[in-house]
This record gives structure tokens, sequence and C-alpha cells, in this order.
């Protein structure tokens, strides 16, 4: 994949609405925008009207993509089709993100932007291991279950 | 008006990712993967992208004091740096640097990638479902 200034534009103007996302709910509802924290939240034990808010959230996360897939035309993305590596790592990202408290959204854009301590500790650790992982295992785990994993 | 608020953040934070590609597992190893020779920086600039309207948000968090629709912001938690938060965000990186996928961007693709997608999703509600699992029964 080559990298081109319209990618960096384009990746500016998601995360801003990612960013304004973040903010309304912050101010509005007084939540954070975290996405493990609000689809763990619905698994888990809590109170319904809390839960209502994550479906809702939820509804809307999954919801703007098809709308803009019908609307654009279809988004292409390149998934491993590997079904042992998907379940290894969906557990993996589902159990690390409810012990460190946090993922990508809410340690990453809502925790690092008020200076959280904690959450820029974890982040630069989940960013480490993330590229230490796919910069090193992953390319040996391919090698040795066959496939180019995309 | 809480409700309408979710819609409409959860719809603004899909269009985000969107936008920008993170859907694509494909583009976010692009980065993860510094090895390739064909490294995509593209998740800098909408980690950046997110977090510069959010440390706006923060600020004027702290002017108005209570936000619109509840009545406190959440408080900022102390600079603890158990094993829990370490060890967590450990096996989260490892998990991330697998596939691709970290949680916003798995369920936001649900739509769009078939079968690969939705055998990720159904591990990681299983792991987080196992984790509040063992909660209660530490807690009894």
């Amino acid at each position: 994949m080559l990298f081109e200034l319209n990618d960096a534009l384009m990746g500016l103007a998601g995360g801003a609405l990612i960013g304004l996302s973040a903010a309304v709910f912050l101010l509005a509802n007084g939540r954070i925008a975290g996405i493990s924290g609000l689809v763990g939240g619905l698994i888990e034990k809590g109170e319904s009207t809390a839960k209502v808010e994550n479906l809702l959230f939820v509804a809307g996360l999954i919801g703007a993509p098809f709308l803009m897939a019908a609307a654009f035309g279809p988004t292409m993305i390149g998934v491993t089709e590997h079904v042992g590596l998907l379940v290894v790592s969906g557990l993996l990202v589902g159990i690390g993100t409810r012990i460190g408290g946090g993922c990508t959204s809410g340690h990453g854009v809502c925790g690092m932007s008020r200076i959280s301590p904690r959450s820029i500790v974890a982040t630069v650790i989940y960013l480490g291991i993330g590229i230490a992982t796919a910069s090193l295992l992953r390319p040996e785990i391919l090698r040795i279950i066959g496939g180019n994993g995309a | 008006m809480r409700q309408a608020v979710s819609l409409i953040s959860g719809l603004l934070f899909g269009a985000g990712l969107t936008l920008s590609d993170m859907v694509n597992p494909a583009r976010v190893l692009g980065f993860l993967d510094v090895a390739s020779g064909s490294w995509d920086p593209t998740l800098a600039f909408v980690l950046g992208g997110a977090v510069l309207p959010m440390v706006g948000a923060w600020l004027v968090a702290a002017r108005i004091g209570k936000p619109a629709y509840a009545d406190t912001f959440p408080k900022k938690p102390a600079a603890r740096f158990t094993p829990r938060l370490i060890g967590g965000a450990m096996l989260f990186g490892l998990g991330w640097g697998l596939v691709g996928f970290c949680p916003g961007p798995a369920v936001a693709a649900i739509s769009l990638g078939g079968a690969a997608v939705w055998t990720f999703v159904g591990s990681m509600l299983v792991g987080m479902w196992l984790f509040g699992a063992t909660k209660r029964f530490r807690t009894g």
C-alpha cells in the first residue's frame, strides 16, 4: 500500500470526526467515548439506562460505515481469513482492553488528551507491543501457517 | 436527549473511522509493521486529528464544570501504574498487532468484512465476557 498526501488529509479529517464524537459525548453526556468500555458495559452487569446509551452509540458506530458504503460505494477492507489467528487476536483484544481499562479510543484519544499518566503509559505499551507483534511476530506466524494474512 | 447524543456520537465515530480508513486492518498493520519497507503513517494522523479536538473539549469541560445532560465529568484517575493496567495493555497490544483490529474499528467493520470480522468481534466479546465473569467471581 502506497501512502499519499490524500491519505494524510483523510486521516486528519477522519481523526477530527472521531475527536468531535468524543468531545460531544463528553460535554453533553459526561461520558468517555471508549469503545471497549461501551461494548464491555453492554455484556456486563450494570444499570440499564447506561446500557441503552451504549447500545445507541454502538448502533451509530456500525450504522455510519454501512450508510457511507450505501451512499458512496463499497469500502474495501483487508482482513486475514485465518480463523485461528482471528480467534486468538479477538480474545486477547477483548480481555486485554477490559483488564487494562481502555483501548485506542479510551486511553489513546480521551485519556491522552487530558494528559492522564495512566492512559499515556497504557498507550505507549500497547502501541509498542503492537508494533513489535506486527513487525516481528506476525511475519513468523504467517510463514508457519502459510498465506499472506490479508 | 442523552440517547440522541449517544447515537449521534456513534455515527460521527463510525464516519471518522471509515473516512480515515481505520476500519481497514490492512491499513492499520501498514502502520504497526515498521519492517515491511512500505510504512504507512496514516494512523498517526488519525490519532493526532482526534486528540486535538479532545484537548479543547477537556479545557471546555474544566471551564463549564458540568456536562449539559449529566451531573459530573469523569474524574481523572490517579497516576497509579498497576499490574492490571500494564498487563492489560500488553495483551491488547499483542492481539492488535496480530490482525490489526482494535475494538472500535472491528465493531464498525461488521457490515463491511463478512465472516472474518464476525469471527474477530465474536471472540472479542467472549474475551470481554470472560473478564466480566472473573470479576463477578472475585467480588463474590
